[in-house]
């Protein structure tokens, strides 16, 4: 009787299959990394030799211009190395505020449009045929020069109760001021949040073993939301807020959202949201009805029928294509710079590549980026595409 | 995205080319045209009329260059470009020379593998502020918004002014000419910023330009002129003396009209500079008439100055700075022999 594990080392060594597919890989990957080196190398000899600077250590070096927004301390006396920064927290912010407002706009399209009220289905189909047909960039600049710009000089600025301004230059809003006793309710909020995540584990583990229900959600708000509210007003409400008025040329004071800002991320929500919108309602179109009658024939009422049954299974279908759409609006969001917003691109690829000169590096760097970027939300949204999938099963 | 692609093209150009640079005058000889890269829209220094025509300072500059190595000076591609894309176009060999209201500074000559070869005009940083806010000197500015160009030496000069003088500004920052001065129009910002000869051309180029007016601070130095590759210092040549060979041609009083005649005189400078004695042409590979060309096609620097940019146009800039040394002005061209 042959020992199979003898058989097996029989074979020679480059016959055996794992070993071939391992040695390729390895193969494949050295010879990608070696020619991606000799490129780089390559290019940065022929640069030097053509007197072009090459190199990172312009990072260090003082920037000299200002930036119009950042969510970071920066000035002209600031590093290149805190313009990426600036500019990729600009764009992180942008992409950000965009995924959660397509995502609401789009699921509310998606919902619309199978709604059985004829003007509300219409509506929503008229939405999402005009917005996704319109290329991007004519959306971008007609919310920036068609609506924005036409907005009054600040001297003549739309006053909101003398707290709100709006005018060409932005939208002002107060800007809260913490006192102190308030880090006590930011506290108390966090805190919350993780006693809630906690009850709805046990509520979960109790209705498994005894059937019996408990109220998490109202439960969670007035932990989370209800019990911190409370006790800000007990320590006298310890917030202030710092109102914008018009001191010389500007508005100084509060918080400015720059119309460039408004702009792109009204423009990247809307486009991005009428593809949502399909995808949503091909998810749910693609649960068939008869799951929605077995459901009911068990005796599960139509809210829970919609909440157990059958967006759980519509999810399975929207995550991966909703997948791309945030990856396409983390991408489109550097058309900013058609409109000056201060995003990565703008400010990194843009003006610091054109003060230092260094393409190579600073296009790497951004390339880089917005690798890093997608493949994140990629990640991110595998991992979540798990989790819903195994709740079906 | 057209900036992305230009920055995508000199990357690619500098990873393969090994020996590029080399030989443009061989190039532009073999192609028969001279591609030079000019501003999007700049009234006096590059401006396309709606025929396709180019004019300007800048654009006769080019056009000198074509004369003195084609013996043509309408064998001129123009490339538009942007402040931001106008360096890349040049490494990556896109265009053969770059004259586009660039100033000549020490990280541009240095960094870029660039070579500045002389300047076309003495400019300098100016402010153009609505009227209605009745501001009479920039040093009133602190506080104010400002709508500039992406990619400019104007970018940096103004944190420099304002930091010195311990003012605050937002700087609103677009790609190019127009879009900066659509939004200073739409009151984004309060004051617009750039070289003072263009603030003119912008203020002409306003709905009502009585409503703006150009404040008397300059700023900064902005010597602008054409710029060429590092590494090839034959071409380099070439452009830096036909720019040379107008600013003689108008300190010795050769003008297009007279150049011919100029040549079969008996100054011997003017002989030297034109072709019919020594061999100036042959030291730069050309042919004798080189500069003869160029001035007898686009003229000496004051035909260039006034046709563009002059009291009779609509900039109706004088020349100040850049009239001749003995005139009082800095313009002081080397000697050719
Ligand atoms: N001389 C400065 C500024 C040059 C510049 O780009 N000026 C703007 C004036 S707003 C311009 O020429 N724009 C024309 C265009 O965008 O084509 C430099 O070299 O950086």
């Amino acid at each position: 009787m042959a020992d199979p594990e003898r058989t097996q080392s029989k074979t020679a060594i480059w016959n055996d299959p794992t070993f071939r597919s391992i040695a390729f890989q390895v193969i494949a990957a050295v010879l990608i990394v070696g020619s991606i080196w000799y490129l780089f190398d390559n290019t940065m000899t022929n640069m030097e030799r053509r007197g072009i600077t090459t190199g990172f250590g312009f990072l260090g070096e003082t920037s000299g211009f200002g930036i119009l927004m950042s969510l970071i301390e920066y000035d002209e006396t600031h590093t290149y190395g805190r313009t990426f920064l600036v500019g990729l927290l600009n764009t992180l912010l942008v992409s950000f505020l965009g995924i959660i407002a397509a995502t609401i706009l789009g699921f509310i399209l998606g919902v619309a449009r199978l709604s059985h009220n004829w003007l509300i289905a219409k509506i929503a189909t008229v939405y999402v045929e005009v917005l996704r047909n319109l290329p991007l960039l004519l959306q971008i600049f007609f919310w920036y020069i068609a609506v924005l710009q036409t907005l009054p000089h600040p001297r003549q600025s739309f006053n909101f109760a003398d707290s709100f301004f709006l005018n060409a230059r932005g939208f002002y809003v107060p800007g809260p001021v913490p006192e102190s006793g308030f880090g006590i309710v930011m506290l108390l909020f966090f805190a919350a949040i993780v006693a809630t995540v906690f009850l709805a584990r046990w509520a979960h583990k109790r209705q498994d073993q005894t059937g019996q229900q408990f109220p998490v959600f109202w439960s969670g708000v007035g932990l989370i939301i209800v019990v911190p509210l409370v006790v800000f007003y007990l320590l006298g409400a310890p917030m202030s807020f710092d109102y914008p008025a018009l001191r010389g040329f500007n508005f100084q004071g509060g918080i400015t959202i720059i119309p460039e800002l408004i702009a792109l991320w009204l423009a990247l929500t809307m486009y991005t949201a009428a593809f949502i919108g399909e995808i949503v309602r091909a998810g749910i179109q693609g649960v068939s009805h008869g799951q929605t009658e077995a459901a009911h024939a068990l005796g599960l009422r139509h809210g829970p029928t919609l909440r157990l049954v059958i967006i759980p299974q519509a999810m399975r279908i929207i995550i991966p294509p909703l997948t791309s759409q945030y990856l396409n609006l983390a991408k489109n969001s550097s058309l900013a710079t058609a409109i000056g917003y201060p995003d990565l691109v703008g400010v990194f690829m843009g003006t610091t590549l054109n003060q230092t000169g260094q393409a190579v590096e600073i296009v790497a760097m951004t390339m880089a980026v917005y690798l890093t970027m997608s493949l994140s939300i990629s990640a991110f949204m595998n991992w979540f595409n798990k989790r819903m999938a195994l709740v079906e099963r | 995205m057209k900036q992305t692609i230009t920055v995508l093209g000199a990357v690619a150009a500098a990873m393969i080319a090994t020996s590029a640079s080399a030989g443009t005058l061989e190039d532009v000889q073999k192609r028969g045209s001279l591609s030079c890269g000019v501003s999007t829209g700049l009234p006096g220094f590059s401006l396309q009329d709606e025929k396709g025509n180019w004019t300007g300072l800048d654009v006769d500059t080019c056009r000198a260059v074509a004369a003195a190595v084609l013996g043509d000076a309408n064998k001129v591609r123009f490339v538009p470009l942007t402040a931001k894309e106008r360096f890349t176009a040049l490494q990556s060999g896109e265009i053969d020379m770059l004259s586009r209201n660039t100033t000549w500074t020490h990280t541009r000559d240095t960094s870029l593998g660039l070579n500045f070869a002389g300047v076309n005009y003495y400019d300098g940083q100016g402010f153009l502020v609505q009227k209605a806010l009745g501001v009479k000197s920039a040093l009133e500015l602190d506080g104010a918004s400002v709508c500039i160009q992406a990619g400019t030496t104007t970018e940096l000069n103004l944190a420099d002014y304002f930091r010195e003088h311990g003012m605050k500004y937002s700087a609103v920052v677009f790609d190019t000419s127009d879009q900066t001065r659509e939004g200073f129009e739409a009151a984004r910002c309060d004051i617009l910023t750039s070289d003072q000869s263009q603030l003119y051309a912008i203020r002409s180029k306003l709905g009502n330009p009585d409503s703006a007016m150009v404040l008397p601070e300059v700023i900064s130095k902005e010597p602008l002129g054409p710029v060429v590759r590092q590494g090839d210092d034959a071409w380099f040549n070439i452009v830096k003396w036909t720019l040379m060979a107008q600013i003689n041609a108008e300190e010795m009083g050769v003008t297009s009209a007279n150049a011919d005649q100029m040549a079969a005189g008996t100054n011997p400078g003017v002989k030297r500079l034109l072709g019919t004695e020594g061999d100036a042409g042959a030291k730069l590979g050309l042919s004798a008439d080189w500069a003869l060309n160029a001035v007898k096609q686009v003229g000496n620097y004051a035909e260039m100055f006034d046709r563009n940019v002059g009291p009779n146009t609509p900039l109706a800039i004088s020349r100040g700075l850049n009239a001749q040394w003995n005139k009082g002005g800095i313009l002081y061209a080397p000697p050719v022999r």
